[in-house]
């Protein structure tokens, strides 16, 4: 059986997509079958991320209404022959969503892959509440600030009562925290919230730490997912949550201001 | 409800259910037996909020009398009270002979309680006397994060929380509430009325705080008692926050 990792929020524009690309590809360059599948119908995005927007045929919805096959469906990645990609319908809505449906494309999932990445869209409704609703895993994606907190716990209340594993008393889904868009300079100066900060209201095992970093813009304008900059802060951050996820003690980076030195002042931004 | 074709001629349709609950009314504590005086006194308070006694139910309450076993005249304060756009339902404290009166009047007796006397001051040491009594029920324990938006009611009974109460959050006992951690939510105690429940915390930051129905909310908590272990209980009209 796969395993279903639900990547959320509650609130949105935190980084849910950036991280579901990131984790997939990490997942799957260390050598496990990853599928990762876009849950925001009508407002896609997970294809441009990915870098495949120009390859897709058919869709989730297609494949719930039985018009297409997985196969038909699932996008193989370029860069990494583990990674596929199931992308969401642009035209349709939500309501297209069922969770006969989704349990049934993700049972079919489950034989062939390893592990499943639910990118999850904003909001509590209908797509995120059927994102998370088969999840063995949740990273909870939040950025330092009061209103994403907020959102993150209230989509913390989500999930310890609405999913399967809820509804059915089994193991509760394993919560992750995500912190991202962190700026080590700003929490010293006392205008961000720190991890401890955030702790103190979510207290969650701490997944990863994700700087504020140019390089997830250049990541998503040229589609590639943001770990595979390996020079990039992001994207070494990115790795170190793959390796901690899969069971490793990796150390948490980027947590405090750099201390650049004069080469580093002159020869970077 | 639908009933399938084959059903029909076994099973009359449904016309009512029969199901419990819990209404809280108005109550109208009589302290004089001179109707006539009652009824102007309450036209002018009626006067006062037109809008919030229009047809507002009350239960009439006799624990108080002034000559406790005053002959009442029912129909005429029914009447009176109607004058004033109050609906009476029912009756509670007061005398057997009273009740009696009150049912001929088509009024319902209600469940009568153990109660404190309306102008009685409360004794000066803060001590737990439970002049209220309702059926005791076990405590009910929590020992997880009560996140954002969740709601957690404890019946009949106290409420023990282990972990930190988010923002948004809303725990409700008819009893106590004790948070062994912080609280950041709402919190009301004695919600059926009790007004001798209190709430015990380690940490104060509530958004709103209640007793009985009677709240304060964050901004009006000083900042001389938040973030602290307190003890939040009703006396003299109004919540005290005291630390623990």
């Amino acid at each position: 059986m796969a395993r279903i990792i639900v990547v959320t929020s509650g609130k949105g524009g935190v980084g849910k997509t950036t991280t579901s690309a990131a984790i997939a590809m990490g997942l799957a360059l260390k050598g496990h079958r990853t599928a990762v599948i876009d849950f925001d119908v009508g407002l896609r995005n997970l294809d441009l991320i990915m870098g495949c927007e120009r390859r897709v045929v058919y869709d989730f919805v297609n494949v719930i209404n039985g018009e297409a096959t997985l196969n038909q469906a699932l996008i193989r990645d370029k860069r990494c022959e583990n990674l596929f990609i199931l992308p969401a319908s642009q035209t349709r809505d939500k309501e297209s969503l069922s969770i006969e449906g989704v349990g049934k494309v993700l049972n079919e999932l489950s034989e062939n892959f390893t592990y499943i990445v639910c990118d999850s869209p904003a909001g509590i409704e209908r797509g995120a509440t059927l994102a998370m609703y088969f999840a063995d895993d949740a990273v909870v994606v939040t950025n330092p600030e009061v209103s994403s907190v907020r959102d993150s716990d209230r989509m913390l209340g989500i999930l310890a009562s609405k999913s399967r594993r809820a509804e059915m008393g089994e193991e509760p889904i394993k919560e992750y925290l995500l912190l991202t868009r962190y700026a080590p300079q700003r929490v010293k100066l006392g205008e961000m919230l720190s991890v401890d900060d955030v702790q103190e209201i979510l207290s969650l095992h701490l997944l990863g730490v994700i700087p504020e970093s140019k390089a997830v813009l250049n990541a998503s304008n040229s589609g590639t997912p943001v770990i595979l900059d390996e020079k990039s802060d992001a994207g070494q951050a990115y790795y170190d949550v793959v390796r901690r996820y899969l069971g490793e003690e990796v150390p948490h980076r980027f947590l405090d201001e750099e201390k650049k030195g004069l080469f580093g002042r002159l020869f970077r931004g | 409800m639908s009933v399938g074709p084959r059903e029909q001629e076994a099973q009359p349709p449904l016309l009512f259910e029969i199901k419990s609950g819990s209404i809280n009314l108005p109550i109208l504590k009589l302290l004089s037996d001179d109707l006539e005086a009652v009824a102007s006194s309450l036209h002018q308070k009626v006067e006062q909020a037109p809008d919030f006694f229009r047809n507002a139910p009350v239960v009439i309450d006799l624990h108080d009398l002034a000559v406790p076993d005053a002959e009442l005249d029912f129909p005429r304060l029914v009447n009176l009270l109607h004058e004033c756009g109050l609906v009476p339902v029912g009756v509670r404290g007061g005398m057997e002979s009273q009740h009696h009166a009150a049912q001929v009047a088509a009024l319902a007796v209600l469940a009568d309680i153990k109660h404190e006397p309306a102008h009685h001051a409360p004794p000066p040491k803060p001590v737990a006397r439970p002049a209220v009594r309702i059926e005791p029920a076990a405590a009910k324990l929590i020992d997880h994060p009560i996140r954002s938006g969740q709601r957690i009611y404890a019946a009949g009974g106290d409420l023990v929380v282990l972990s930190p109460v988010s923002a948004g959050a809303e725990i409700m006992a008819d009893g106590n509430i004790h948070v062994y951690n912080s609280l950041r939510g709402r919190a009301l105690a004695g919600v059926q009325g009790n007004l001798n429940s209190r709430i015990f915390c380690l940490d104060l930051q509530a958004e709103l705080v209640s007793i009985g129905g009677h709240y304060k909310i964050s901004e009006n908590l000083g900042d001389s008692v938040r973030g602290r272990p307190v003890q939040i209980y009703f006396r003299d009209n109004s919540l005290v926050i005291e630390d623990l």
